[in-house]
Formats: structure tokens, C-alpha cells, sequence
């Protein structure tokens, strides 16, 4: 055990060990009125009046630490918050954008206005709510009475964008989705998420999976049919192959299509011409274990 | 001048990247060097971002260690690191949101790393505020070092790319029957890596060898 040099306050004994004395030898002060120094340094400098040992200072001075540490904080996040809201904004944009298959654009606000046309809302029955708006809609406040709807023209072409909110495994994950105007082609994704695995669930953001759903089809004969599924048929009009290893992200993936698919399908079915289709139900169910070893991740 | 760079300081900063290596020698940061190595651009950020705030928590706590009450010194600490990383993030968040889009889950990170916390009381609290600051960066850049030599590997043989430069595609080893090892991205590889570098290091090394 390290061997530690205790000094009396009150009369200036110095005590070699591990720890301060119970009672002082000379003067029979107690244990706390021994202050440690440094073994190193000569005989022990005179503390300047006060004694950083004791239970006054110590709830004093972790008072003030606090407060000074909160009057910080607080100044630094009123004084750039509305910088923050902006640059949130501005990221909202380039998602949306993002999902048009329009990528680093430099300045995200005139690029925004330029291709979204209005930002509407609607409800579940596909019947416009309000023609503006949409874009304000917070995330908690989106349900089948309150569904936000970008319509935008690219190329002079009429695309719907859809936002998404879901759970992945470790915490949210969200995304947009643009439609053709025949409400039933994707045009383009985007996925984000706020804490998935590298290298395994975060994938889902990658351009690599994103563009695996350009050109399928969202809706089968009136249900929803898009699904990412191991093992899926490239050749198959609505599934996306999943990716290896992160099972548990692509489930969540495949209930925020669900949900949000089933929210907009009156709004997409009502774009498309009736189509004669079996009806093939959508297999959600992927619950296998996380560990695949196989390593391709997508094809 | 010559005081600034004595031999003591020249100590504090260059003994953490091998000899008293954080990751290592010391085995603090283990945590976050398995969650953030599977690929080299988080782990390159997360060095670097743990450099800097090591660094800012060593000097702001080597000035006032004289002040602080002696047992409440690790909530002070931990007060100190956590306003810090807060302080941080938010003004990354009004001046370069991309950078704290990719942060997002490291930031957090930072504040529970063992380094900092280890740092703090083993050398700024005894110290003055340039040794501390040069303290910080050396451990700092030994963590960083020992994470990218981690991720390097896991993210080649896992994931087939170097900062997600498709290099196993380019020399063409997936049409002669190359597959990727999904189980580098898995956090138990990074144990087995490090576990490595550390007998390579000891074998080096005979003063490590205990």
C-alpha cells in the first residue's frame, strides 16, 4: 500500500501511512482535521485559509460547479438554437430531397423550392386535409387523421414523397419514400437511422440497399405488397432482399413500410388503375436469428 | 521555453502511444473500441473526437484541482467531462451539422469513456495544465491508433472496403471465390484483435510481461 503523509491542522503532526489517524497524537484532533500531501513535496505548504475537506465546502463547491455548469449550458443552447432548428430544417430538406434521387445539393432550401410543389396533407381515405403545411408536421403528430404529403415535380413529372417512422434495433429509424404518379412505382428512398450497428443494421442508409427498391412495385391488387425478406427474388416485383445480419433492423424496416404504406394506400390506390391481381398476403414474419454468417450483405 | 518541452512533458505526451498505452497497457476505452471499430471512419472520428475532449477535461480540471474537495473529486469530474461533451455537440450541431449527424452516438459515448475518467484522476488531478493537455493528447492519439489498427482489419475482412473504398472488389477477389467474414463486424472480433495487439505488444515488450 502506498504510503501517504497526513498532516494536522491544528497542530502541525505528520502522520506516515495509508490513511489519516483516527485521533492525533499531540493535539487529539480527530480524523478529519488531517489534510494529505503530496509525500514528494517538503514539508507540507500551509493551506490558505480554507479546508477543502470539509462537508461545507464540499456541498458549496459542488453547488456552485453546478450552477455555473447549467448557466453554461443553458446560454449555449438558447444562443444557437435557432441556428440548430435551421440546420434541422435544412437536413429535413435534403431527405426529402434525397429520396428524389437528388443528392448533395448545395444550397438544400432553393433546390427544396424549386422541386417540391406543395407539402399537403391528408388522411387515411386519401382525402386532402390541407393543401399546406405538411412539412411543419411534427413526428409525434402524425396519424391516419394527420398523414403529411410531399408532391413534387422532377423532370416535369408529378412524384409523391412519403414520410416514414419506425423502430429499428437500438433505436429509431425513419425515411422517405417517392412514388410515381401511377401510385405504385418507387421512384427513389432514403433511410436514416439514429443508432444502428455499423456495418450490419446501419446499412439500411446505404445507397447500395436504398436503390435495391427503385422501380418496384408498393401495391398488389389493392394490398400492400412491398417487402424485404432474406433470400428475395430479385426478379419479384415488390421484395427487396434484406440484409444479412441485421435481421432485427429489416423487421423493423418492414413494419414501418407496413404501417405507413397502409396509412397512404387509399391516397396511392385512388392514382392507379384497377389492376386484377391475385391477392398475395405480405410475410412480415422473418424472425430468425440475427447471426448470419453468410457474408454478402445485399447482392 | 525548455521547461515547456522538458523531459517530463515529452513523458506525459509520447509514453501513452505504446508503452503506457491506453487501450492496451492500461485497458481503459475497451467499450467503445469494440462498438465503434467495425468500420474506419467512425473509428477515425471517435480518436479524434476523445483526443479533444481528453484534452479540454485535462486542462480545465489540472487548474482547479487544488480546489476541488477531495471526495466528491469524481462528480466533479464527471460534471466537468459531461458539459464539456454537451458544449460540444451542441455548437457542432449549429455550425456543422453534418459532422454531428455522424457523431450522433459517439458524442454520447465520449462522456462514458474510461479513458477520460482514468486520465483525470491518475495525472490531471496531480499535475499542471500544459502536462495534463499533453497527457491528454498522447492518450488520446494511443487510443485513436490502437481503434484504427482494429477497424482496419475488421472493416477489410468484414466488410471488404477501407473507408468504404470497395478494396476487395478492385483486386477482383470475389470472382475467385473470396467471401467476406461477417463475423469481423460482430463486437467479439474486436476483442480477439486487440487481445492480439496486446500479446504482440508484451512479446515486444519484456518490462509489459507480468
Amino acid at each position: 500500500m502506498a504510503t501517504k503523509k497526513y498532516v494536522c491542522d491544528i497542530c502541525g503532526y505528520t502522520h506516515e501511512g495509508s490513511s489519516a489517524p483516527d485521533v492525533c497524537p499531540l493535539c487529539k484532533a480527530t480524523a478529519d482535521k488531517f489534510s494529505e500531501v503530496a509525500v514528494a513535496g517538503a514539508p507540507a505548504p500551509k493551506k490558505r485559509g480554507i479546508n477543502t475537506n470539509s462537508d461545507l465546502y464540499a456541498v458549496f463547491y459542488a453547488a456552485v460547479v453546478v450552477i455555473i455548469v447549467a448557466f453554461l449550458l443553458a446560454a449555449v443552447s438558447s444562443s444557437l438554437g435557432a441556428r440548430q432548428q435551421q440546420n434541422i430544417r435544412l437536413d429535413k430538406m435534403k431527405q426529402i430531397l434525397s429520396s428524389l434521387n437528388i443528392k448533395n445539393v448545395g444550397d438544400a432550401q432553393a433546390e427544396y423550392n424549386k422541386v417540391v410543389k406543395s407539402d399537403a396533407i391528408i388522411n387515411v381515405n386519401g382525402e386532402s386535409v390541407k393543401d399546406n403545411g405538411g412539412f411543419d408536421v411534427k413526428n409525434d403528430e402524425i396519424t391516419p387523421e394527420n398523414l403529411p404529403l410531399y408532391i413534387c415535380e422532377v423532370d416535369g413529372e408529378t412524384k409523391y414523397v412519403i414520410p416514414m417512422l419506425g423502430q429499428g434495433l437500438w433505436g429509431g429509424i425513419w425515411g422517405y419514400m417517392a412514388v410515381n404518379s401511377d401510385g405504385n412505382t418507387i421512384y427513389g428512398t432514403y433511410f436514416s437511422h439514429s443508432s444502428e450497428t455499423p456495418g450490419l443494421g446501419a446499412e439500411i442508409a446505404s445507397e447500395k440497399f436504398t436503390s435495391l427498391f427503385e422501380g418496384k412495385q408498393l401495391l398488389d391488387g389493392g394490398n400492400v405488397a412491398l417487402v424485404v425478406k432474406k433470400g428475395a427474388n430479385a426478379s419479384s416485383a415488390s421484395e427487396v432482399n434484406a440484409i444479412s445480419g441485421a435481421t432485427i433492423t429489416c423487421n423493423g424496416l418492414n413494419a414501418m413500410l407496413e404501417k405507413y404504406l397502409e396509412n397512404y394506400k387509399a391516397f396511392l390506390a385512388a392514382k392507379q388503375q384497377p389492376v386484377e391481381a391475385d391477392v398475395e398476403p405480405a410475410p412480415a414474419t422473418e424472425a430468425t436469428d440475427a447471426a448470419v454468417t453468410e457474408a454478402n450483405v445485399t447482392e | 521555453m525548455a521547461a515547456l518541452f522538458s523531459k517530463k512533458n515529452q513523458e506525459a505526451f509520447s509514453s501513452p502511444f505504446l508503452k503506457n498505452n491506453p487501450v492496451t497497457v492500461q485497458v481503459l476505452g475497451i467499450c467503445s473500441a469494440l462498438a465503434v471499430t467495425n468500420k474506419l471512419e467512425p473509428a477515425i472520428v471517435m480518436g479524434l473526437s476523445v483526443t479533444v475532449i481528453v484534452a479540454m477535461a485535462n486542462v480545465i480540471i489540472s487548474l482547479i484541482r487544488k480546489t476541488i474537495p477531495n471526495r466528491i473529486r469524481i462528480i466533479i469530474q464527471l460534471v466537468v467531462v459531461a458539459a464539456l461533451v454537451t458544449m460540444v455537440s451542441e455548437v457542432l450541431k449549429a455550425f456543422a451539422y453534418d459532422v454531428s449527424v455522424q457523431l450522433s452516438v459517439y458524442i454520447g459515448l465520449i462522456i462514458t469513456n474510461c479513458i477520460l475518467m482514468g486520465r483525470l484522476e491518475a495525472f490531471a488531478m496531480q499535475n499542471g495544465p500544459w502536462a495534463s493537455f499533453l497527457d491528454g493528447i498522447g492518450n488520446g492519439l494511443g487510443y485513436a491508433l490502437i481503434l484504427i489498427i482494429v477497424a482496419f482489419f475488421r472493416e477489410l475482412f468484414g466488410s471488404g472496403t477501407l473507408l468504404n473504398y470497395p478494396v476487395m472488389e478492385k483486386l477482383g477477389l470475389y470472382e475467385i471465390g473470396y467471401i467476406n467474414n461477417g463475423l469481423m463486424l460482430m463486437a467479439p472480433m474486436a476483442f480477439f484483435l486487440i487481445a492480439c495487439i496486446i500479446w504482440v505488444q508484451r512479446a515486444k515488450d519484456k518490462s509489459l510481461q507480468e
